[in-house]
């Protein structure tokens, strides 16, 4: 048998099929365009149909110019990881980032300010705060996540990302995604369901990037070449798993007609309203804390050169804290037309959740032990540390929140927005923050960042920014629930509905001030960042493994 | 309507509770098996390994 020197080059299936299913899909988009019942709807077909047309000419483009062989997994004996994804979502996490603040400031200021509105629709209130929600949880939270669990599972599995194009699928699909939910809301197009108000459509195009992302990611473990699982894989894991779940359970909607952006979801009444907060718990439970716990439990220890405190612990944690998450959701329905039972099986489960949260705040500040005085001199660690502390007041609050009588104050009122914030900004964005920071001289081979001052300056100015949003938040809360529980001595309400809000207007300042701070520290943060990828004196002198063409 | 609530609520205080309190229990002797303490703490150092 003879062997031909150069292996020919030759189109793969993957490349085929998925440049053949994007040509079908922006067809479609175009016939859709055309026979839809709203300008949004036709919109967004077009969007769907330009974004197609690009991956097809992508897609070809990207095998005209690449090598025959497939990138090696292996060079020189190293696992050949695959960046490119990773950097992509890291900047992709910086850009949603400073938008989706900057979009909660102005949330902010129509609150204190409503004439800022201007009488435009689309940045009314109503379409601003899903853009903002959307905009941080998923758009710069989604993106940590895929960036870093594309990172930590290559590293701790020493393997290369499973896929070709799949990795880019998932980046740029989930963005795309992003993009689609995120116009949507401005234009109007909405299911109105907290957390989950992207339409029928995004959603089917959502499920079908997640389960590519679940595969890869599966993929990847299955390379490994350590026998191991690393802990902070199992809880990304956790993390893909269960949002597959119930983002499908949660949106099982029947649309109008394929040519309507409008749908109507399978569930009715309480029902639906206990399958929205299933989901709007979890996706607190497992987007926003076991996703990043995973951050946790792989950049603490590597920044504090320290291994984890206990790895036990973390096996605790991991079971402990996903069997218990997910009955936790009535506790946003106390006091409706939910069965009492139920809104006491979720506090139940609620308190007991105190329990494994603490469990994995002690495991994340312990890491640090004997190398405590790194607090000092490195204040991306500090920033991470002090993200692990509000995990645990915001995993003690909540708790304390659920309780039916504390709930009965609570609800409805500024507390849960503080409660939230306290566990947006002060955990979910400083662990990632403190991921980028690491990151990013990681992936483009620096030495180090390029200010350590400016990242101690982005800590304090933000950190402020924090402690002004969560006191003013709990002050005006607290007040605005007693105002509306308080009697005369007749019997009647005390305050009508306007003096509450009138009360609150100094908190609501105080509030905006707090996020304008957040911001500045963003923007500190996106420049030294910047700085850091720019400055060439900053580039690491030993020979980085080569990447692959088309990266 | 109550004998829906019986039949769950009967349910989960007998069955659920066994389910849970054994996999919790399966939980903390996989943790804890002391044969498994090397393991562990080399695991404990996968994140500073480096290639």
């Amino acid at each position: 048998m003879t062997q031909s020197n150069a292996a020919r080059k030759s189109i793969t299936t993957g490349e085929m099929g998925t440049a053949i299913a994007f040509a079908v899909l922006a067809f479609a988009s175009i016939f859709i365009a055309a026979k839809a019942y709203t300008s949004e709807y036709a919109f967004h077909a077009y969007l769907f149909a330009a974004a197609s047309a690009a991956a097809v000419f992508k897609i070809i483009d990207r095998y005209s110019s690449r090598p025959a062989e497939p990138p090696p997994l292996i060079i020189d004996g190293k696992p050949n990881y695959n960046m490119g994804p990773v950097k992509f979502s890291t900047v992709a996490a910086m850009f949603w980032g400073i938008a989706g603040f900057t979009v909660g400031l102005w949330a902010a200021l129509e609150l204190a300010f409503p004439v800022l509105n201007f009488d435009l629709a689309w940045i009314s209130f109503g379409r601003l705060r899903p853009l903002h929600t959307s905009a941080v949880i998923f758009a710069f939270g989604g993106n940590v996540l895929i960036a870093t669990s594309f990172y930590v599972v290559q590293r701790t599995c020493r393997a290369r990302l499973a896929g070709d194009l799949a990795p880019w699928f998932v980046v740029l699909g989930y963005n795309f995604f992003i993009l689609i939910a995120g116009t949507g809301y401005l234009l109007g197009i909405t299911q109105s369901k907290e957390y989950a108000e992207p339409e029928w459509y995004a959603d089917l195009w959502l499920t079908v990037v997640w389960i590519a992302y679940l595969l890869v990611f599966l993929g990847t473990l299955r390379r490994r070449t350590e026998p191991h699982i690393y802990v902070a894989n199992w809880f990304y894991l956790a993390f893909i798993l269960t949002i597959a779940v119930l983002h499908v359970g949660n949106n099982a909607a029947i649309p109008v007609s394929i040519f309507s952006p409008k749908s109507y979801i399978v569930w009715a009444g309480v029902q639906d309203a206990m399958v929205q907060w299933w989901y709007g718990h979890n996706a607190v439970g497992f987007f926003l804390t076991a996703g990043f716990l995973a951050i946790m439990y792989y950049f603490i220890p590597k920044r504090a050169e320290r291994p984890v405190y206990s790895y036990r612990l973390s096996i605790i944690h991991f079971w402990s804290l996903i069997f218990l998450y997910i009955w936790a959701g009535p506790h946003h329905l106390h006091y409706t037309a939910l069965p009492d039972w139920t809104q006491t099986l979720g506090m139940t489960f609620s308190i007991m959740l105190w329990m494994p949260s603490w469990g994995g705040m002690i495991n994340g500040l312990m890491t640090l032990s004997g190398a405590w005085d790194k607090l000092r001199t490195d204040p991306v660690l500090r920033m991470m540390v002090v993200s692990v502390a509000f995990y645990g007041m915001a995993t003690f609050e909540g708790p304390l929140m659920s309780i039916k009588a504390v709930n009965s104050l609570s609800h409805y009122t500024d507390w849960t927005i503080g409660h939230v914030h306290s566990g947006a900004l002060g955990w979910v964005a400083y662990i990632s923050f403190g991921a980028i920071y690491c990151l990013v001289p990681w992936l483009w081979n620096r030495e180090r960042l390029y200010s350590l001052k400016l990242v101690s300056w982005h800590f304090w100015i933000s950190t402020i920014g924090i402690v002004l949003y969560i006191s003013s938040m709990w002050v005006s809360g607290i007040l605005q629930g007693l105002m509306w529980r308080a009697y005369t001595n007749l019997g009647f309400l005390e305050y009508s509905f306007i003096e509450t809000v009138e009360a609150m207007h100094p908190f609501y300042i105080i509030r905006a001030l707090g996020g304008a701070l957040f911001i500045a520290g963003a923007l500190i943060m996106a420049w030294n960042l910047w700085k850091t990828v720019q400055s060439a004196d900053l580039a690491l002198s030993v020979a980085s493994p080569a990447l692959q063409p088309a990266e | 309507m109550s004998s829906t609530y019986m039949m769950l609520a009967g349910f989960a205080q007998t069955w659920g509770l066994l389910y849970f309190v054994s996999v919790f229990v399966l939980v903390l002797v996989y943790a804890l098996w002391p044969k498994s303490k090397t393991r562990f703490d080399e695991a404990a150092r996968m994140p500073l390994r480096e290639d």
